[in-house]
């Protein structure tokens, strides 16, 4: 009973759904003042998702219909999945187990391999060029975001965010070594979520919508409301991982300062997809494999130092 | 590796006007480009030839949405030119005026569109938002934000008031102030010199070769300005640089056209500075005596040509218009040789397309026959006449009852 609790309300569907849309407003706003426009009223993502739920659901006559339904929901599905292991506001997550760390990543994976696939299986020309395109930038963000992310676990000689988050809250401060990971997976989860600069495999001027040409309707909002998730996931695993300070402070004021932190990375993320312009493909892939990987490299070394000479 | 085609056009979101473009590509790079015009044809020269010189002048304003007053002035000077009509000097500083201001906000506009094809859309939404000084200052001149009609023939048709200089003057100094912070940007900002730099690469010799006009051609190094070259309006009496660039790619572009906003904000102060007192206008007959001119301007995408031949009526015989996209499609191809997809939004764009004002002529293919074939007006006529007939409509009775009641 508690579990179907857990997957349907919180912090499963309902509380990240809610958050999600949250999220997206907090960014369209503060998106929208930085351009020096008005920007939306606080419930225009929820109305969005509210008509495009409305709208008749077009698939293809070429598409492969299963494929093209099943994608939407698959996405959704992987985010929600990955909060389960993440510490929201305690050293304990819901579900923890030895080596979580790497399925919460390899779950945050599975969207922009859905996006592949939904694409792919569009048949579109538009959709599959943003389907290659998402699937070619996966391999130039994933590296350095997995190596950033790995290196804290090595300074915490763990594999499991349980006891990362208890290694930090024993020791703190230690998180300050790790920010330039954190700068790096910042960067990475931009190309996540598919924002300026990295917003390669949707560019409108280019491919019109990329992957999401062909959707519509229902199938539309799951996989909008699937990104919001995701990005609220991706921001709480940064949370977790590189900010662990301030997790004994019971419930209400821990629930609290997990969602300031995790505000404050969405806005970090709006303020730098509001500086940018959009990069070329090769470009970003020669961006994410010169700069970001030796980057990622240095913090490993950061830590693998750290862990030889103070920790023990 | 598998070839695609894919279709940019005409209804595509990188393109701000309908046009067809056709790209070949292997993977990411673009093996083969190609353009078909006429998807905006409206046969404004033909209809020009069936209105008189003055209504002409309104439809001519409105074959760009953009450089109206481009295309009027065009336009008028070569009707003037056949009716040897004296413009009085003061008309002349207004239509300089009017054409500079227009520049600024056509220049402003690309500036923000050349940052949305690249993602940019902060760029966008800051110049568009400039933008709107000078259309409040052209509404303000003119009581229209676009299509001014200021131009009449022989002068122009409202004065400025010694206010409205002073409001003018103002504005030029805050958009002065703007258009700095936008060149520190644009030679600044990494991700848009990535994005704008080496891209869309016209060499010196081909933008000779291609005939390229305007900012395309001057950030190719060459110099080659009709206001400096062959002096109308009152250019004759205000100093101005040409801006060139060698940079030869849209980043040279961009460097020509914010260099030119500097130019034209002096170039507006020269103008309320030195503004003789005087009439706006002189009477013209409604009859152009016969003769043919061609009037050359420089429209802010590059240089505009009208043809006028006149036979002695109240009608022009002949209209042709150059429009100086129609000089620049032709590099697109040619900058485009063996780039990225991901380039093309912003070297079309780059060019400043305006495909209303190019598409003079649309190509009739029909079915079963490969080659295209032009028509001429009579058998257009005979088959439109046919094509209803076949259709069960017959305008031969309402044509005969419509002479009647004219008689």
């Amino acid at each position: 009973m508690m579990s179907i609790f857990y997957i349907l309300v919180f912090p499963g569907f309902l509380f990240l759904s809610a958050f999600g849309l949250a999220a997206q407003f907090v960014d369209r706003k503060l998106c929208a003042r930085l351009q020096n426009r008005v920007g939306p009223p606080w419930f225009q993502p929820l109305a969005d998702f509210i008509k495009l739920s409305a709208k008749e659901d077009i698939i293809p006559e070429e598409a492969n219909p299963s494929m093209f339904k099943l994608m939407p929901v698959l996405a959704i599905t992987a985010a929600i999945t990955a909060i389960f292991y993440i510490p929201l506001w305690s050293v304990n997550p819901i579900y923890a187990f030895s080596g979580d760390l790497i399925v919460v990543l390899y779950l945050l994976t599975i969207p922009t391999l859905t996006f592949f696939l939904g694409g792919w299986y569009s048949t579109s020309l538009y959709s599959r060029i943003g389907a290659v395109r998402a699937l070619t930038q996966l391999f130039a963000y994933e590296v350095p975001l997995l190596m950033s992310i790995l290196a804290p676990a090595l300074l915490a000689d763990t594999w499991s965010l349980s006891e990362m988050s208890l290694f930090y809250s024993v020791h703190p401060f230690f998180w300050l070594f790790n920010i330039l990971g954190f700068a790096i997976s910042m960067i990475a989860l931009l190309g996540k979520l598919e924002k300026v600069p990295f917003d390669i495999p949707e560019a409108e001027t280019e491919i019109v919508a990329g992957t999401f040409t062909e959707y519509s309707g229902r199938l539309l909002a799951l996989f909008r409301l699937g990104i919001d998730i995701e990005a609220i996931v991706g921001a709480a695993l940064l949370s977790a991982v590189y900010l662990p300070f301030g997790l004994g402070l019971g419930p209400a004021a821990g629930f609290l300062l997990f969602v300031l932190k995790v505000l404050a990375i969405v806005c970090t993320l709006s303020i730098l997809r509001t500086i940018f312009a959009r990069l070329r493909i090769d470009q970003m892939i020669c961006f994410c494999w010169k700069c970001l990987a030796p980057l990622a490299f240095i913090q490993l070394f950061i830590d693998l130092i750290l862990k030889g000479f103070i920790v023990r | 590796m598998h070839k695609v085609v894919i279709p940019i056009g005409p209804q595509h979101p990188a393109l701000k006007e309908p046009e067809s473009f056709s790209v070949t590509l292997s993977g990411e790079r673009i093996m083969k480009f190609s353009a078909r015009l006429g998807y905006n044809h409206r046969g404004i020269e033909k209809a020009c030839e069936e209105r008189t010189y003055i209504q002409d002048v309104y439809l001519t304003e409105r074959i760009c949405g953009i450089c109206s007053h481009s295309h009027s002035t065009c336009f008028v000077q070569a009707v003037e030119e056949i009716a040897g009509a004296p413009i009085p000097k003061r008309a002349l500083y207004i239509r300089t005026l009017v054409g500079e201001l227009e520049r600024i906000h056509s220049h402003l506009l690309w500036l923000g569109v050349a940052g949305h094809e690249v993602g940019f859309d902060t760029l966008l939404m800051y110049t568009w938002r400039d933008r709107e000084v000078v259309m409040d200052i052209l509404a303000m001149l003119t009581g229209n934000r676009v299509n001014y009609g200021i131009n009449t023939i022989g002068g122009v048709r409202r004065n400025v008031t010694a206010e409205q200089a002073k409001e003018i003057l103002k504005a030029m100094d805050t958009l002065e102030e703007r258009t700095k912070y936008y060149i520190q940007i644009a030679t600044k900002e990494t991700t848009l010199i990535q994005r704008l730099s080496g891209v869309g690469v016209l060499s010196n010799k081909d933008a000779v070769k291609l005939g390229a006009v305007g900012p395309t051609a001057r950030a190719s190094g060459v110099d080659r300005d009709v206001r400096r070259d062959d002096p109308y309006a009152a250019y004759a009496d205000v100093k101005f640089k040409v801006v060139t660039d060698n940079h030869n790619d849209v980043y040279g572009r961009t460097l020509v056209r914010a260099g030119e906003l500097l130019e034209s904000y002096s170039i507006v102060r020269q103008i309320i500075k030195n503004m003789p007192e005087g009439p706006i206008v002189v009477k013209v007959p409604r009859k152009i005596p016969a003769g043919e001119a061609v009037s050359r301007y420089e429209a802010p995408r590059g240089e505009d040509m009208h043809y006028v031949k006149s036979d002695g009526t109240e009608k022009p015989e002949r209209v042709k218009v150059r429009a100086p996209t129609l000089a620049n499609i032709q590099t697109v191809a040619r900058m485009l040789e063996d780039r990225q997809l991901a380039d093309l939004p912003i070297v079309i764009a780059a060019i400043d397309p305006c495909f209303s004002c190019t598409d003079r002529l649309t190509g009739v293919r029909r079915a079963g026959k490969r080659k295209k074939d032009v028509l001429k007006w009579e058998e257009l006529h005979s088959y439109s006449i046919q094509y209803y007939r076949e259709h069960g409509i017959d305008f031969t009775d309402l044509n005969k009852k419509m002479m009647k009641a004219l008689k």
